[in-house]
């Protein structure tokens, strides 16, 4: 084949053949899903604030409530109906990082709950934390070498 | 040069092989697209009572090598060779499902090309006198695949347009020096072809031009027009794969579209069933052959066919590592006429 | 008695807006969603650390809090508090300190998911 077409010619010609992911439609989708998200945080923060519960208390409480859902709806099957429908809508809240966390969970149960469900837990989430927390690390080093 | 060679890539089956038996069990998925009638057996969940995946796969290969043995009314006995592979590392759902078996086990891994990789070796150790009855066989599934070559199944997220879909099924047939065909008339084995395309989203078009190559040489080895076949079918390249290596032959001045289809594109319905590019697979080649392909030769609607299974030949490692992806296509004629 | 409806209208277009970005980077860069998230997480630390997140947060409420960005927002938020309180080594404990209970909740709530349920497969 390489007589005919270059490597470089064909994967040009590819990329102009390959149907393209139609971005407005999945910008909305993810634009409402991912907002009726967030709607739902606030909706739990601003019910947690009533009570009475510190801030520190209510984004904490917050956070655990969402991480909850988001584990429990992947467990129920639904959540990845919801990813094919919303894209990075339900990919980028922390409900995603949830999905993220239980979807390899369920699915290496077949190999043990140490070497299976243990250790396949961090598949996707992992690096999120890795990079996460490292930055995170960096910035701190940077915010206490700035303020002495 | 060898006498049964016929050109660079190409044998000539010249006693003849005969296909005497196939069968293939699909998924539910694969049992509601435009194929569900011919398949032998539709399972209503993808489990089928294991309780994993892989298992779930080694019985549909297993039960599917036993149907193929019923339908040609032999015994385990009668059979000298067992050809098969699958997608999964080590090729685990053929050798644990053939495990009880039995019978001499030669294991191939051609990734989706599997099924004419099998019958290409198939049809020549009958050729060759070395054995009256072998089985050749395959299989994929969408959630074992997915789970090693991709993301677990519960993680929401969305595919690309050129993404393929696994499918979930098996399939085989049983060569024979003996029986009324159909028959194997020469087998084209493929080399690999490598165009840089590095997205595995995008598979039909990194085999696309493997699948060009085997069916340009093809012709070029025997000598054969396109008008020999009514049916010339390339192994999963789906929607996108099927029309650059349409579009490849053409600026090779070969025109086979009147004539050309694709197992992936065939087995699912591509607007109706959210499978994007089509299917792939191991099991999408085998079971179209089985399925249909071979119930419409024994109808008669159908004379000869070429089938031409394609395989990408990555791994997810490969992947990671930002290689392209190598590729490979295998055909096999098959006709209902001796002469 | 929920807050006024306000800061509902915020979280969604706030929420909804860095959702869309994720689909842009998505559909455009073939990116897959491992290294969105880990984007998204690295652009809140870093973005908190610019002081523009917390302007962000200020206004969006739970629609910048709730996306994985306010996942970096609370790393970065409380790696400078133990900084504060405690000098360099606040550098290392803040961060998982103040995300604590997000981490900690999924890996329960993902063990607990993992033995009560089990994978279907997508039609």
């Amino acid at each position: 084949m390489e007589k005919i077409l270059t490597k470089q010619e064909y994967v040009k010609y590819v990329e102009e053949k390959s149907p393209k992911s139609k971005l407005a439609r999945n910008m909305t989708r993810a634009f409402v899903v991912g907002g009726l998200i967030c709607v739902i945080g606030q909706l739990i923060s601003n019910l947690l604030r009533t009570r009475g519960f510190s801030q520190e208390i209510v984004s904490n409480l917050t956070t655990m409530i969402m991480v909850f859902l988001g584990a429990l709806f992947t467990g129920l099957n639904i959540y990845d109906e919801l990813g094919r429908f919303a894209g990075a809508g339900s990919i980028v809240p922390i409900t995603g990082f949830a999905n993220s966390i239980v979807s390899p969970a369920m699915e290496f149960k077949s190999e043990g709950y140490v070497l299976g469900v243990g250790a396949r837990m961090f598949v996707v989430a992992g690096p999120v934390l890795v990079y996460g927390i490292s930055v995170s690390v960096v910035v701190g080093i940077i915010y206490y070498l700035l303020r002495f | 040069m060898a006498s049964k060679r016929n050109g660079k890539q190409t044998v000539k089956i010249q006693t003849p092989v005969s296909i005497a038996s196939s069968a293939c069990i699909v998924g539910p998925k694969e049992g509601q697209g435009p194929l569900r009638l011919y398949f032998d057996e539709i399972i209503e969940d993808e489990f089928w009572g294991e309780e994993s995946w892989e298992k779930a796969e080694s019985k549909l290969l297993r039960e599917t090598f036993a149907k193929i043995i019923n339908k040609a009314s032999k015994t385990v006995n009668d059979i000298q060779y067992v050809i098969a592979g699958d997608l999964l590392n080590q090729c685990i759902a053929t050798s644990f499902g053939l495990r009880e078996s039995g019978i001499p086990f030669l294991g191939l891994y051609g990734a989706c090309s599997t099924m004419a990789e099998s019958m290409s070796v198939g049809a020549m150790l009958v050729e060759g006198g070395f054995a009256d009855n072998l089985i050749c066989v395959t299989s994929s599934h969408f959630c074992s695949a997915e789970k090693q070559f991709r993301f677990p199944l519960e993680l929401g997220g969305q595919r690309p347009p050129t993404a393929q879909w696994t499918v979930t099924g098996s399939g085989g047939v049983m060569l024979s020096n003996q029986g009324t065909g159909p028959y194997i008339k020469h087998v084209t084995t493929g080399k690999i072809v490598d165009m840089g395309i590095k997205d595995a989203n995008n598979m039909g078009a990194a085999m696309a031009p493997a699948a060009a190559d085997t069916i340009l040489t093809h012709f070029k080895d025997t000598g054969l027009k396109p008008e020999a076949y009514d049916l010339i079918i390339t192994g999963d390249l789906g929607k996108l794969g099927k029309t650059i290596c349409d579009e490849l032959l053409r600026n090779q001045d070969l025109d086979i579209s009147s004539r050309y289809n694709d197992c992936g594109a065939m087995i699912f319905d591509l607007e109706r069933q959210d499978v994007h590019s089509g299917g792939s697979g191991c099991g999408c080649a085998a079971s179209v052959l089985s399925g249909f392909v071979l119930n419409e030769m024994k109808k008669g609607t159908l004379n000869n066919v070429l089938l031409v299974a394609t395989g990408a030949l990555l791994s997810p490692t490969s992947t990671q590592q930002g290689e392209s992806i190598p590729c490979i296509a295998h055909a096999v004629s098959i006709s209902r006429n001796l002469s | 008695m929920l807050g006024n409806i306000q800061t509902y209208l915020s979280a969604f277009i706030v929420g909804g807006i860095i959702c869309s970005i994720g689909q842009v980077l998505i559909d455009r860069t073939k990116l897959t969603s491992a290294r969105i998230l880990v984007a998204f997480v690295t652009l809140g630390v870093v973005l908190t650390a610019l002081g523009i997140y917390q302007k962000i947060v200020d206004i969006g409420g739970a629609g910048a809090t709730v996306p994985l960005t306010g996942f970096g927002y609370t790393l970065a938020k409380g790696a400078f508090r133990d900084v504060d309180q405690y000098g360099l080594l606040g550098a290392f404990t803040g961060g998982i300190k103040a995300a604590a209970t997000g981490i900690t909740a999924a890996i329960f709530f993902g063990y607990l998911a993992s033995v009560a349920f089990r994978p279907k497969a997508k039609r």
